[in-house]
């Protein structure tokens, strides 16, 4: 991921003094340097750094093999800086390389006033900006809710669980309704490096070894999810999108974000500053665990069909296939079999999220969690482990307590009530949430 | 980094030229809500600050811009979303005339006129 050239200025010149390498650009060494990039301390010109952005992207989508021409793609675009600076990127990268890519903007209504309507309007220009068809899918018509009702009902408490929940559903509808089997989204390094700071603190070790892979797919999905700006430092897309002069929204969402995201996103953004590479050097090493996690919990898939390699608990020194796999895979893996890689891996991922299930909870029928077998949701249709999908488990709550809120007088208890039961449903779904392959960074919008 | 060339120790003439004029401050990346949702702000050389902190012998450097932004013209009491222990919040980039102020010596740079000075915070939503 090293920029192309980085090579300090030819020993030809020893008569000009450090000046000119260190006040001219280190890249085409004619212009004054106004960036310094975090990764290898480059001081860059403006062109220069936008430039070499782009390139890096383009080299992280070829080297892992991310779309095929003729695709057709959704970005899932939230009108913030990540998501403009992705489309940005990719219909730059699509002209000047030719990808054959049709790209369309996906954007999610959470229903969320002052914040996301703003927001949408974002979109929208960009959507014309980029020449890119848009699709706005919402909260309210395809659960009858809005995030500012759910608040109003359950309180701010928890409600970022349920967006997750509806966020996750309401993409891959959106995608359905496009008939796209692909969504890119916005995940920096920086989302990257909190992911895998909390699945550490957590000890969620499943997840802790799946959490850094570029494009993930999910038996409870039909809908893949990558990440093109995985090795992007939030500092360089806020720069990239200040020197194109983007257009993007930033404002906060309104309900106040996970707690314990942000703790890990200001110890991360502290490390930046005493050492710039910390970011991508917490990046790497959760891709170093993908190698390091011994195969009783990364799991060697029994169910695939083509596995030669059968559940035996093997040693930790992982055998030589997998090896081959993914240890070094970092970004720059060149092989045309990186998407059967990435597929195994997913799929060996899922076995070990049973497996972990298992340890924590071993009161719950085992046989059952081990034979997970994949239905339609009972209310809704949509695909899930469980009879009712994790949405409509919420909804069911949420609903069932409307009728009693119809009339807003203040009626503290059924409020309570409604509350702790909608509560008490998502620490169901905690539990639940480590059955399914939810890569755990989608709270992060 | 590079300090300028101006021996500071030695900088008993107070350079009027340096010190007068005026200075553009501008917010972005959802940092104009803390300044009353100010997206650019002009402010004169030397910086009219209350407190003195800043001698009229020494040019104002960045870092006196952040004491003077942070005590008086922040109305947001947030103090903590801007600064952090003394210095900018870990997440807020700072551009000087659109360079990094990495590459211009950070809080040491001495402000000049016509000087702009961004401030952009990179930890709003995604």
């Amino acid at each position: 991921m090293s920029p192309p050239t980085s090579t300090a200025a030819p020993s030809s010149a020893p008569t000009t003094p450090q000046p000119t390498s260190t006040r001219l650009c280190a890249h085409c060494k004619l212009s004054r340097p106004k960036i310094q990039r975090a990764k290898t301390r480059d001081r860059l010109c403006v062109p220069c750094f936008l430039h070499i952005f782009e390139l890096e992207i383009h080299q992280t989508i070829t080297s892992t093999n991310l779309f095929q021409r003729g695709d057709h793609i959704a970005i899932g675009a939230s009108g913030g800086k990540d998501s403009t600076v992705l489309a940005a990127v990719l219909k730059t990268l699509n002209d000047r390389y030719d990808y054959g890519i049709k790209f369309t903007l996906l954007s999610i209504d959470e229903g969320i006033k002052g914040y996301r309507d703003d927001s949408l309007e974002t979109v929208k220009r960009n959507a014309v900006q980029y020449e890119m068809p848009l699709v706005i899918v919402s909260y309210r018509e395809l659960y009858g809710w809005t995030m500012d009702e759910v608040v109003q009902q359950i309180g701010k408490k928890g409600n970022c669980t349920v967006c997750g929940v509806f966020r996750r559903q309401a993409l891959d509808r959106g995608a359905e309704r496009l008939g796209v089997s692909h969504v890119v989204t916005g995940h920096n390094a920086d989302d990257m490096a909190e992911t895998v700071l909390m699945n550490l603190l957590r000890g969620d070790l499943p997840r802790l070894h799946r959490c850094t892979a570029i494009l993930t797919a999910s038996s409870s999905s039909p809908v893949r999810r990558s990440k093109p700006l995985k090795y992007a430092y939030e500092k360089e897309i806020v720069l990239y999108a200040h020197h194109r002069k983007l257009d993007y929204f930033s404002t906060e969402c309104l309900y106040s974000p996970e707690a314990f995201r942000g703790s890990a996103r200001a110890l991360i953004k502290s490390l930046e500053r005493v050492r710039p590479s910390a970011i991508l050097d917490v990046v790497r090493s959760g891709e170093s665990f993908v190698a390091m996690v011994p195969p009783e919990i990364s799991g060697v898939a029994p169910s695939q069909p083509n596995t030669t390699a059968t559940p035996v608990v093997l040693p930790p020194p992982p055998p030589p296939q997998q090896a081959d796999d993914d240890p070094n895979a970092h970004c720059g893996g060149e092989s045309g079999g990186e998407m059967a890689a990435f597929e195994k891996q997913l799929r060996e991922n899922e076995e070990a999220t049973h497996r972990e299930t298992e340890v924590k909870l071993p009161q719950i029928r085992k046989k059952q969690k081990m034979k997970q077998t994949l239905m339609n949701c009972r209310k809704c249709g949509y695909m899930s482990s469980q009879e009712l999908c994790k949405a409509c488990v919420i909804l069911e709550d949420l609903n069932k307590h409307r009728a009693k809120l119809g009339v807003q007088v203040e009626l503290d208890e059924v409020e309570e009530e409604a509350k702790e039961g909608v509560r008490r449903k998502m620490e169901a779904l905690e539990l639940r949430k480590s059955v399914e392959t939810d890569t755990g960074t989608d709270a992060k919008e | 980094m590079a300090t300028p060339l101006v021996a500071s120790s030695t900088s008993t003439i107070p350079s009027s030229t340096a010190t007068t004029g005026q200075i553009k401050v501008e917010f972005s990346g959802g940092l104009e809500l803390l300044f009353a949702n100010q997206r650019s702000v002009t402010l004169p050389l030397p910086l009219p600050t209350t407190t003195s902190t800043s001698t009229l012998a020494t040019p104002p450097t960045v870092g006196d811009l952040v004491t003077y932004l942070v005590n008086t013209a922040m109305v947001d009491p947030r103090k903590e979303l801007f600064v952090v222990d003394g210095a900018v919040r870990p997440g807020i980039l700072v551009l000087i005339n659109e360079a990094d102020w990495e590459l211009e010596g950070e809080e040491e740079y001495q402000l000049c006129d016509g000087d702009t000075v961004l401030f952009v915070s990179t930890l709003h939503g995604g």
